[in-house]
């Protein structure tokens, strides 16, 4: 019955003068958002959950984790959530839910059992903000992950570079993953273009191990069996002597040092010569 | 007495965002140390070796990596470290093209090649140690 008692109290001192503490929350919450989300969305949201939570406590319930607090935990998800995704940090999203802690007070009557009725009220809205930092964090794990995925996309793009050539500039380092990608779009590639030249440029990554050489030979032996030829260029000073003495052995795969050198090489190969002719006079 | 200098941090190895961290790690001692850009790069390749083997071979363990000072010397000195199988021929494991596993064969050798001291320590059925120092030129 004791139980009972206090989320009665509770429901009594929220909706006596549940507009005027409803309304100050969403101030409370509206402000220390600064303005990134507006007074009317802020008031909103708040409006549903007081709603849902005042209809929690009628039902009898203090266990935030509990069945009566259901409609409540799925609206501080949608909460969490948003806020998540809007870039507000951990304490900004907490303090929707703590911040009704500090309106309550001042309505409190100092008798006994508002007393109690408050420390049990303090004690759900604990678990209810853990529950919003739960959703938060997991929200923001699902965003990173996401990114991770989109910048491995975003890295490996793979450009036309002529007629009959494309190039695959690699970034950063190469792992098991990665080389995935790039072989996947750059067979792709090469049947969408009906390209039989790929340039494979390794300016961009800063080492080359045993295993980015064994994913890097892999990648030209799945281009030879489409019936293309693959070109690696871009090999820095630094990375042909530790190739070197690793000794890796890259058989008969031409290497060149520049992109330019390498796409002469494929324009060659593909039957296309170049050749410079004098300047036109007035040509600059 | 091969560990690295007092100043020496300790890295976790148990997946492949270790061996990832190993080599940033590496870098980061390589340059404070001054190396040229080549020295960077065979130490930082060399560390990506060893830091696989610890993981895929070893089963996991730890990098132990710091500057030392010998002789007026400058140079950094690594130490991987893990409680795995142990190599039971290292003779066999040191030969370039070697491997037990589906890899090139070359990390063990290659990065011997890539560094100036290279001391391998294993006991079959309790774990390698592999002590790496380069020297600044
Ligand atoms: N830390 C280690 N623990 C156990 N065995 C190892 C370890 N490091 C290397 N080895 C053994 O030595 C062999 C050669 O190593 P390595 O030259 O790096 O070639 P790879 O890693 O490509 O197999 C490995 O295949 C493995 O059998
Ligand atoms: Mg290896």
């Amino acid at each position: 019955m004791a139980a009972e008692s206090v989320s009665d109290r509770l429901v009594g001192l929220l909706t006596v003068r549940g507009e005027d503490l409803g309304a100050e929350w969403s101030d409370k919450v509206a402000g220390s958002l600064g303005g990134r989300v507006s007074r009317a969305e802020v008031q909103r949201e708040l409006k549903e959950i007081y709603t849902a939570l005042v209809a929690a406590l009628a039902e009898g319930g203090m266990d935030g984790r509990g069945e009566a607090f259901g409609e409540v935990r799925a609206l501080l998800t949608e909460l969490s959530r948003n806020r998540a995704h809007q870039g507000f940090t951990p304490t900004e999203t907490a303090v929707s839910v703590f911040a009704l802690k500090e309106v309550l007070e001042p309505a409190l009557s100092g008798d006994d059992s508002d007393l109690q009725a408050y420390l049990k009220f303090s004690t759900l809205l604990d678990t209810l903000g853990l529950f919003t930092m739960e959703v938060y964090t997991r929200t923001r794990e699902e965003l990173i992950s996401a990114q991770a995925e989109q910048l491995l996309e975003l890295s490996t793009p793979v450009v036309k570079l002529w007629d009959g050539v494309i190039g695959v500039p690699l970034v950063g380092t190469l792992d098991s993953a990665r080389t995935m990608v790039v072989m996947e779009k750059m067979l792709q590639a090469l049947i969408d273009t009906g390209s039989e030249q790929a340039i494979i440029d390794i300016t961009g990554v800063p080492a080359v191990d045993t295993e980015v050489a064994q994913h890097l030979l892999k990648t030209v032996v799945a281009a030879r069996l489409m019936g293309a030829e693959c070109t690696i260029s871009g090999i820095r000073p630094q990375i042909a002597q530790t190739i070197v003495a690793l000794g890796i052995n890259f058989g008969d795969i031409v290497t060149k040092a520049t992109l330019a050198d390498a796409l002469r090489h494929a324009l060659r190969r593909s039957g296309l010569t170049l050749s410079r002719t004098a300047p036109q006079a007035g040509a600059r | 007495m091969n560990g690295a200098s007092s100043a020496s941090q300790t890295l976790e190895i148990t997946a492949n965002a270790g061996v990832v961290q190993a080599r940033q790690r590496v870098r980061a001692l390589a340059q404070q140390c001054r190396f040229s850009l080549v020295e960077q790069t065979k130490l930082i390749t060399a560390a990506s070796e060893l830091a696989r083997n610890t993981l895929i071979h070893g089963g996991g363990g730890t990098m132990t990596g710091g500057l030392v000072e010998e002789r007026g010397r400058r140079g950094v000195r690594l130490v991987f470290d893990d409680r795995g199988p142990g190599i039971p021929d290292v003779d066999l494991a040191l030969t370039d093209g070697w491997t037990s596993g589906a890899g090139m064969g070359l990390g063990l050798s290659g990065s011997k090649r890539l560094v100036d001291e290279f001391l391998l320590e294993t006991v079959p059925g309790q774990g390698t140690t592999v002590t790496v120092t380069k020297w600044a030129r």
